[in-house]
């Protein structure tokens, strides 16, 4: 009797164990899986910058000013790097206040193999940040659009520094730090959808960009001169690198390798398609010609509006939301831009900004739980119009209004600091010898070597 | 001796170098160059903002011929050159007071 007991006892034991030991290895097993595609999509986020929006901008200049062009993508990589491992990262994503986070991971403290469960329970906190980081790399890149040709490396730096840390970071913690105020899931006060940046990235760094366009003024010539793009094959390249790098973007916001991030990677892909197919219809329509500069210009188009949106929409909405954005910035960078006249020399605005208003705004209205299941306060609730809450949109245009108003006010502050210190502009002749020769000692192409 | 320059469309080169040959030139100077006469240009359009192309892209020969050869050089040229339309180019003729031939120190038709 003693001895079938002890056997029963001891197979009870071997089960609980044999379990215990089944949900670590299934829960390694997740964490295994999500870590790879975190990490894939950090490298994929950061091809974007370098070398996506390096090529597809510095193709869009003139020939003297192609290596500052693509200087003003790279430099991020190197100098926005250092600037969130040291500072970044804490005041974006530590509790704080709702405006900007604390300062609990300072030089990365505590940032290592445990995961932060509060953003993503199942990688290392480090991936997390790593991630992350890469979205503040090409934040201030995507502005470059606007002061290509006629900015001063120097102030380029200084201004890059200052407008992460007055801009970026405390608009990043709003949106997506813990007790943001605009952090739909973690404790805002009101609620704002943005999956991937759509006010954070795109909005931000177009706004600056119409700033920095407005306040140093035209280009020598412009628009009475000929200024032509010097290499479209260059920016074709890097349009469709920045293409395949928004996967990583947007299907990686998801923080993981759920369905939710294959729901985003085909929303991305389908509003990159009709973005490309709507702009370059209006232009057919418009101009006569379907062209090679409208097919890329309308990509980026659809990608940025499809950002916010992302990850709660469904794939016949994200259908529309491209094609919408693909005919909004042809109109914003073709008439809108002749009529205010200002200089924004690669369309940072048209593109980024008004693409991503009108996608923060979009994400409202088709939001919806049926994508993305994540709680509010322990239940599902509904997300945007499509759910039954038309109040999500004035929700949407109250993020996108704090975004608008920060990035101005913000930037105009920055200009002028950095144009009291070391000047902004460079003069008349630099400017007509370009900005490769002058501000690197360098040329981008030497035919006769 | 006479000088010929040759202003011709640069996909005539091969056809205009291999006339040339046939009637047994042989030496001769191409340059890309631009320019327009009549021919029109052609409208490019970047993200809206219109730009009129009217320097276009040509060819040039130049090539020094003794004077008994020019009516057939020239000939040859604008058969070779000939499409029809505006923009095919044009031919001007120099008179040339000397040449020399740096090797040997040749003057005059022995040297071209």
């Amino acid at each position: 009797m003693y001895f079938p007991n002890a056997l029963l006892l001891q197979a009870a034991t071997d089960v609980t164990a044999r379990v215990t030991a089944l949900e670590a290895a299934t829960k390694s097993a997740q964490s295994a899986g999500d870590n790879a595609w975190m990490l894939t999509s950090a490298a994929l986020v950061l091809m974007m910058t370098g070398p996506g929006l390096a090529l597809f901008y510095g193709g869009l200049v003139r020939r003297k000013n192609v290596l500052s062009t693509m200087m003003h993508s790279f430099i991020m990589m190197a100098l926005v790097t250092v600037i969130w491992a040291l500072v970044g990262y804490s005041l974006v994503f530590s509790e704080g206040t709702p405006f900007i986070g604390g300062l609990k991971y300072l030089f990365l403290h505590g940032v290592g193999a445990d995961p932060n469960a509060d953003y993503a329970g199942t990688i290392p906190q480090s991936t997390f940040m790593i991630y992350q980081m890469m979205f503040a790399v090409i934040t201030p890149g995507l502005i470059s659009g606007a002061y290509a040709e006629r900015i001063k490396f120097s102030a380029m730096a200084l201004f890059t520094t200052l407008w992460v840390l007055i801009v970026y970071f405390p608009m990043a913690h709003m949106v997506w730090g813990k007790g943001g105020l605009l952090n739909a899931y973690l404790g805002g006060s009101i609620p704002t959808f943005d999956f991937a940046g759509g006010t954070v990235v795109h909005i931000t760094s177009g706004v600056s960009a119409l700033v920095c366009a407005l306040y140093l003024g035209k280009r020598k010539g412009y628009p009475t001169e000929p200024i032509k793009p010097h290499s479209l094959v260059l920016s074709v390249i890097g349009a469709c690198l920045l293409w395949v790098g928004w996967f990583g973007f947007n299907a990686g916001s998801a923080l993981s390798a759920s369905g939710l991030a294959s729901s985003a990677f085909v929303a991305t892909h389908l509003a990159a398609a009709t973005a490309a197919l709507g702009w370059m219809a209006a232009e057919w329509l418009h101009s006569g010609k379907p062209s090679m500069l409208g097919g890329i210009s309308g990509c980026v188009a659809g990608l940025v509006a499809i950002t916010p949106a992302s990850g709660f929409v469904m794939p016949m909405p994200a259908l529309l939301i491209g094609l919408l954005a693909g005919i909004f910035c042809f109109w914003m960078v073709t008439t809108v831009k002749n009529i205010f006249k200002y200089d924004d020399t690669l369309d940072a605005f048209g593109v980024h900004g008004a693409g991503g208003t009108l996608g923060a705004i979009l994400t409202g209205v088709f939001a919806t739980n049926a994508i993305n299941s994540a709680q509010i306060n322990g239940k599902v609730v509904p997300l945007g119009l499509v759910d039954g809450n038309p109040g999500q949109i004035l929700n949407q245009a109250i993020g996108v209004a704090i975004a608008i108003g920060l990035a101005a006010v913000g930037t105009i502050i920055i200009l002028k600091i950095v144009d009291a210190l070391i000047g902004v502009r460079v003069d008349a002749e630099t400017e007509e010898q370009g900005l490769d020769l002058t501000q690197h000692g360098e040329e981008g192409y030497i035919l006769e070597a | 001796m006479k000088k010929i320059e040759a202003i011709v469309q640069p996909f005539k080169l091969e056809e205009v170098k291999e006339a040339l040959k046939n009637i047994g030139i042989d030496g001769m100077t191409i340059s890309e160059v631009r320019g327009h006469g009549r021919q029109k240009g052609h409208k490019e359009v970047y993200r809206g903002q219109e730009y009129n192309v009217d320097l276009l892209p040509k060819v040039r020969f130049d090539l020094v011929v003794p004077d008994t050869r020019l009516d057939e050089v020239v000939e040859a040229l604008t058969n070779a050159a000939r499409t029809g339309k505006i923009g095919d180019g044009k031919i001007f003729v120099y008179d040339v007071a000397d040449a020399v031939r740096i090797r040997n120190g040749d003057r005059g038709d022995a040297a071209v």
